[in-house]
């Protein structure tokens, strides 16, 4: 640890880390001292000049947000000359800034709107003309308004330092100095909305959210992401039952600040108008709105029909589910049908990794190791918040990160050591560099899908091989992959179906597809299954369905996620769709239209039996009950493999396609970038 | 390339060679005891050439007076990279023009002094950043520069020394920030004129985060005569801690405006009535600006002063970048301060708040009240406007502005006051921003 | 986008004078002497510039648009900079810059219609003992009276 240095601040005594800086050390003790431009894991700027501060015998103030303290330093935050100049700086700021906080769109969250009243200037002497600039549109999500911006270049740090994309500069000179994007008159980024999320002001709004309410007005609620299996935290504000916004200002979560696109945005698939809304029942060759008690009673009456007859099953469940739901879903098909037919569509071959190690990565350990290695991934567009906690590593950590893929990545903007490879080459891409990475104190290996199996077997041999501290992720495409996994949607071993052998078994019975659209790119071949479908959108399975049940999404229920790092959090739910239902109470009433007893179908009662029964799932109750995230430990022995690994294979999203409910969202579609690929 | 008459009252040392036939060429040079200096120092230790030019008590050209041998000595000796020197040669000092005329009338005396910084700190390679609205004079100083090259005094084993250095001229495109020493090592890497935060000060991590050393052109070009002479006898010419001569830059209503090299030291009133021939049409003296825009304005009875830092510091001014800007009895101070904070706003990178939004405040409100607009209260408040602004701005180019501002408001309130009862008018007619 | 040879060895030496792997330093000395022979800083050109250098076409933009010399859009073939500063106001550039304005017909960053001249109303240009001092493109002419820069207008026009 580094030496530890004494001065006082406002007369108490603080001792912290040589190279701190006076406004962090103040910070520690309670003293704010206000900023602008300061923000804690970005460059630094000092151009605001709110955060001067009176250092015994300096000749004049200091800005401490860029003043390291010092042994017997004697820092005054508190005196007339440092309130009289942050009363100045105000005034100063607000002669260009327009004074109709009514209307702007950050009233009441805005930082210079509470400088103002903390500080004062609230009566300005400036009575010259203001300088007008339009308001340009950057994007569909970017909206730029100059005489708000206060130039801190928070957003251009975050997108340049946080992001590497590089999207946003300083255009202009003086009083006419503007934040400007990439393509001259709009932007090409990943649109995640980082730079309208840490604006102070009201300069940068974002397409999806401005002009529709006042943030008093919404109730904000933190939840995990429904798209992809990084597992971050996004708080949804919500009101009258609509989500309005998703950000992470209160940064609870394993992501901390970092949200993308589709956990900022792409919430709003919940509002589609093609959302199923009632359940259908297929009369007469055609589906048709019914009741819940009718549609209901048809499956049921069909499943108690079916397994007296000994007929044959098919469960497919989904990676989007929660756990409750994927858990409750095998024991409904295992117990109640008693069908060892369960699948869900693999994304990654979780499976076999948990099978040979049990030394496993988290979210925090990316931006903690010395050194990392992905393999056959392309992280920053389809794990960004992967790649965020590796560049923030290296940024403030100098990690070391070596890539392993196929073509450019952006992670080669700072990567260590990298190896190009045709894919299925990846193990002995990896190879070529050992040298480097066995001299690397820690490392943490993340790899996708092209390896499998056996790869997955010696990408772990490689890693013990290498004599350092190894820990693995293995990089699933779902908001619950992981947990879908760990619940057991796999086929009972000896004799269960996997997903393809269900949609090509030309004898089955019944097919019960829960939140997943195996149909999309495959066909049924038994032409006289019974089909029901739970979902939120009439997707190509649910076409051939013979009931479709209208599903609640994960914004509308609670119950755990699992993400790829293992990491369980708690879903909250943020509003109510008229008529779905969650899955878990789907389940619930099919079981007691069936008159059979699975237990009580509540998240709570259902979390707790995992708790009990699913290996490694002994977690914690008030960490994840605070909102926090707890690793399912690795199992004690290595399990066998569940199923098999060949199935695994990702579903090749971007940050602009994720599955059915990428599908259904405007945001996601409306940006120029959409669909991917076009772009990196 | 001389655009006025000298003054028999000078002390030529740095402007020796001025006027010569091709004064440009090497081999004038040479045999104009060029170089010598330069030999001299290679027979020196590093510590030995800074002690001497901490001898001749030179302080730095640019505007600030900082002693350049001390400035040298903060270079780490042990540094493994690489060492350079960066020549000031942006010269936006509004009143200054002397940079001009030493790199038009005698380029190599410049290389020589980089070539004696060069070894006193180890480094490398030099750049010389000239404005670049001075397109000839880059011209000028590259032929120079290809000629040192080609006649040893350049490039590898110079005059068999073993010493290898290599320098390059490097265009600058409009902007007066990037004479302040951080901005103008941004701009030379390509980026915006904004200033970097210090420390670390160039010293130590200056071009490419290397160490260097930063000097104006007439700080370096001193140099050689330093190091032929003698630190001494430059020392000699000036008054204490003030050493040698400099070129004062004498303009506005003066009958001989022109640059003349005078001692350190030389009085103000003398300076302006026997080398500048005196305040012209027969007019009476009003103000004088002593070294620039950016320093506070001296009255006419404050102007029996000795030209150094140090005396004119005192006078609560500033010696600067020795430009002596002369008032007669008729200029307009409102006038003065309108055009001279539009300048600083123009030129206000628009880093940091108080600078970009104060100046651009008291532009609008003096070009308000130039125009016939203004209020009693307006009077206090520019005073507090440049009050805020002093000394809390990210660079010193706040208080460049704030300086003279307060000095106006404070020296002349009385004609401010008066202004709010004439006819409004005089040359500045303009209200707009334009930028 | 080509340039011509004598440019090209400009941008070469230019890039070469930086340290490796600091190419990019020399964006700014290679915008204006691209400028010189272009005209303008036209996308295409800017494009080029920030290929060489690998830099993206935004922080060329950065620059250019900080820089007063650097233009998106091209100036007159004779470009006027008439300084207006203290030492050049005290002597008359007001009068001078106002003159020239209402000989050309055109105003600060304006370009006659036949593209030959265009105005700058300039900042300190560094001749202030010769004061007042103008530019046309880069060439100096000091001590100048409105009969003066009559003159040079009238034997600009007369040169094409
Ligand atoms: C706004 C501003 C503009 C400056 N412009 C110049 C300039 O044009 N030429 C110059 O030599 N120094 C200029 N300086 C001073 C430099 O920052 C620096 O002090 C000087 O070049 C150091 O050289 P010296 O020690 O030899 O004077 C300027 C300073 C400021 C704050
Ligand atoms: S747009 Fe917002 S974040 Fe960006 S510089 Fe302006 S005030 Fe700061
Ligand atoms: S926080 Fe220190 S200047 Fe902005």
């Amino acid at each position: 640890m580094a030496d530890l240095v004494r001065l006082t601040i406002d007369g108490k005594p603080v001792e912290a880390p040589a190279g701190t800086l006076v406004i962090e050390a103040a910070r520690c003790i309670g003293v704010e001292i206000p900023a602008f431009c300061y923000y804690p894991g970005l460059s630094l700027q000092a151009a605001c000049r709110m955060c001067l501060v009176e250092v015994e015998r300096a000749p004049k103030l200091l800005a401490s947000c860029t003043l390291p303290v010092a042994e017997n330093m004697v820092v005054r935050t508190d005196t007339p000359a440092v309130k009289q100049a942050r009363r100045s700086m105000i005034e100063f700021l607000l002669t260009n800034h327009p004074l109709d906080c009514p209307v702007c769109d950050k009233g009441g969250e805005c930082e210079l709107q509470d400088m103002v009243f903390r500080y004062g200037a609230g009566e300005s002497r400036f009575s010259e003309v203001k300088q007008h600039v339009e308001e340009k549109r950057f994007s569909p999500i970017v909206f730029f308004d100059a005489p708000r911006c206060v130039l801190c270049y928070r957003c251009v740090r975050i997108c340049n330092e946080g992001l590497g994309v590089r999207a946003l500069g300083i255009v202009n000179r003086g009083v006419a100095s503007e934040i400007g994007p990439n393509r001259g008159d709009r932007l090409e980024c990943d649109e995640c909305g980082a730079c309208i999320d840490i604006c102070p002001v009201g300069a940068l709004t974002s397409g999806i959210y401005r002009y529709q309410t006042r943030p008093w007005e919404m109730q904000h609620v933190g939840t995990i992401c429904t798209f992809c299996a990084n597992g971050c935290k996004t708080t949804l504000g919500v009101r009258n039952h609509r989500i309005i916004r998703g950000n992470n200002r209160d940064r609870s979560g394993i992501n901390g600040e970092f949200l993308c696109i589709k956990g900022r945005y792409a919430f709003d698939f919940v509002h589609s108008e093609e959302r199923l809304q009632t359940p259908l029942l297929r009369v007469n060759g055609e589906l048709q709105p019914v009741s819940w008690s009718r549609a209901l009673a048809a499956v049921a009456e069909k499943f108690t029909e079916v397994k007296a007859r000994g007929g044959k099953f098919g469960v497919i469940g989904s990676n989007h589910t929660t756990n409750e739901e994927n858990y409750f879903l095998q024991k409904f098909a295992r117990q109640a049908l008693g069908t060892g037919n369960i699948d869900h569509q693999r994304t990654g071959d979780v499976a076999t990794l948990l099978g040979c190690t049990r030394s496993l990565a988290t979210v925090a350990d990316l931006y903690s190791t010395k050194a990392a290695l992905v393999v056959g991934s392309d992280l920053a567009q389809q794990h960004p918040l992967y790649a965020f906690q590796l560049r923030a590593n290296w940024r403030h950590h100098q990690a070391r990160v070596y890539t392993v893929t196929e073509g450019p990545v952006r992670e080669d903007q700072y990567s260590a050591g990298r190896a190009r490879v045709q894919r299925g080459e990846e193990l002995a891409g990896v190879e070529r560099l050992r040298e480097q990475l066995k001299a690397e104190p820690e490392l943490v290996i993340l790899f996708g899908d092209a390896i499998q199996g056996e790869a997955v077997r010696k990408l772990v041999a490689f890693g013990d091989s290498l004599g350092i501290p190894v820990k693995y992720v293995c990089l699933l495409d779902y908001s619950n992959s992981r947990g879908a996994a760990d619940m057991g949607l796999t086929p009972e071993p000896g004799g269960g179906l996997t997903l393809p052998e269900m949609l090509a078994a030309w004898d089955l019975d019944v097919l019960w597809v829960v939140g997943a659209n195996p149909l999309k790119n495959g066909e049924l071949a038994a032409d006289g299954a019974f089909v029901v479908v739970q979902d939120l959108f009439l997707t190509e399975t649910a076409r051939r369905a013979d009931v479709v049940l209208p599903a609640a999404s994960a914004y509308e229920k609670s119950g755990t996620v699992t993400s790829a790092t293992g990491e369980v959090q708690a879903l909250r739910a943020a509003l109510k769709v008229m008529g779905a239902k969650p899955d878990l109470e789907i389940f619930g009433l099919i079981a007691r239209e069936m008159g059979i007893d699975l237990g009580v179908a509540m998240p709570e009662a259902v979390f707790e039996e995992i708790r009990q029964t699913v290996r490694g799932y002994n977690v914690p109750l008030p960490v994840i009950a605070a909102g926090g995230a707890a690793q399912a430990l690795a199992p004690e022995a290595p399990v066998a493999a569940a199923g098999r690994a060949d199935l695994a294979e990702s579903a090749r999203n971007t940050l602009f396609t994720s599955g059915t409910l990428g599908r259904y969202s405007k945001a996601l579609n409306s940006v120029e970038e959409a669909p991917g690929g076009l772009y990196r | 390339m001389l655009y006025n008459q000298p003054s028999p009252l000078e002390v030529k040392v740095l402007t020796r060679r001025f006027g010569l036939p091709d004064s440009q060429s090497l081999d004038t040079y040479l045999a104009t005891e060029g170089f010598q200096g330069f030999r001299r120092a290679l027979e020196m230790k590093p510590e030995e050439i800074i002690g001497e030019v901490m001898a001749s008590n030179l302080r730095g050209r640019g505007g600030a007076g900082f002693p350049a041998g001390m400035k040298w000595s903060f270079v780490p000796r042990a540094s493994s990279k690489p060492k350079y020197i960066v020549v000031n040669g942006d010269e936006g000092e509004p009143g200054t023009c002397k940079d001009r005329l030493l790199i038009e009338n005698d380029p190599h005396q410049l290389i020589e002094g980089m070539l004696i910084a060069a070894l006193a700190v180890g480094a490398a390679a030099g750049y010389i950043y000239i404005r670049g609205e001075y397109r000839r004079l880059i011209e000028i100083m590259d032929r120079a520069i290809a000629e040192a090259y080609r006649k040893g005094y350049l490039g590898e084993n110079i005059l068999g020394s073993g010493l290898r250095f290599d320098v390059y001229t490097h265009s600058g495109a409009g902007s007066y920030e990037c004479g302040e020493e951080s901005a103008l090592l941004e701009s030379l890497e390509g980026r915006r004129g904004v200033p970097r935060i210090r420390p670390p000060f160039p010293a130590v991590a200056g071009a490419f985060q290397c160490p260097t050393v930063l000097n104006n052109v007439e700080t370096l070009c001193a140099v050689p005569a330093i190091l032929r002479d003698g630190g001494a006898a430059f020392a000699a010419l000036g008054t204490p801690k003030n050493g040698g001569t400099r070129l004062f830059c004498l303009s506005g209503h003066i009958n001989k405006p022109g640059v003349y090299e005078l001692p350190m030291g030389f009085n103000l009133l003398r300076m302006i009535d026997e080398v500048g021939g005196g305040v012209w049409k027969g007019k009476k003296l009003k103000a004088v600006i002593p070294g620039g825009s950016s320093c506070p304005i001296l009255k006419a009875s404050e102007c029996d002063l000795a030209m150094d830092f140090d005396t004119v510091a005192k006078a609560r001014s500033m010696l600067g970048s020795g430009g002596v800007v002369v008032l007669d009895e008729d200029t307009s101070i409102v006038s003065l301060a309108t055009r001279v904070m539009r300048f600083y706003q123009h030129e206000s990178c628009g880093w940091c708040v108080p600078c970009r939004e104060g100046t651009t405040w008291l532009r609008k409100l003096l070009e308000r009240f130039h125009a016939g607009h203004g209020t009693l209260a307006d009077i206090d408040l520019m005073g507090d406007l440049a009050r805020n602004m002093l000394g809390r701005t990210f660079c010193p180019l706040g208080d460049a502005a704030a300086m003279p501002m307060i000095s106006y408001v404070e020296k002349f309130r009385g004609e401010f006051e008066e202004y709010l009862n004439r006819t409004p008018g005089g040359p500045l007619g303009r209200v707009t921003i334009d930028g | 986008m080509t340039f011509s040879p004598e440019l090209e060895t400009r941008l070469e030496t230019l890039m070469r004078s930086c340290p490796p792997g600091r190419e990019a330093s020399a964006l700014i000395p290679m915008l204006l002497y691209a400028q010189d022979e272009t005209g303008a800083l036209t996308s295409e050109v800017v494009e080029e510039v920030a290929r060489r250098l690998g830099i993206t076409p935004l922080q060329a933009d950065e620059v250019i648009s900080y820089y007063s010399m650097l233009r998106r859009r091209p100036a007159g073939r004779h470009h006027l900079q008439i300084c207006t500063n203290v030492s050049c106001m005290l002597r008359g550039g007001q009068e001078l810059y106002g003159h020239a304005c209402k000989r050309l017909g055109i105003r600060n960053h304006e370009v006659t219609a036949d593209g030959e001249f265009s105005l700058e109303e300039a900042e300190c240009l560094g001749a202030c003992s010769w004061a007042p001092a103008m530019l046309v493109n880069y060439d100096y002419h000091q001590d100048m009276t409105p009969e003066k820069l009559d003159r040079l207008i009238d034997s600009l026009e007369k040169k094409h």
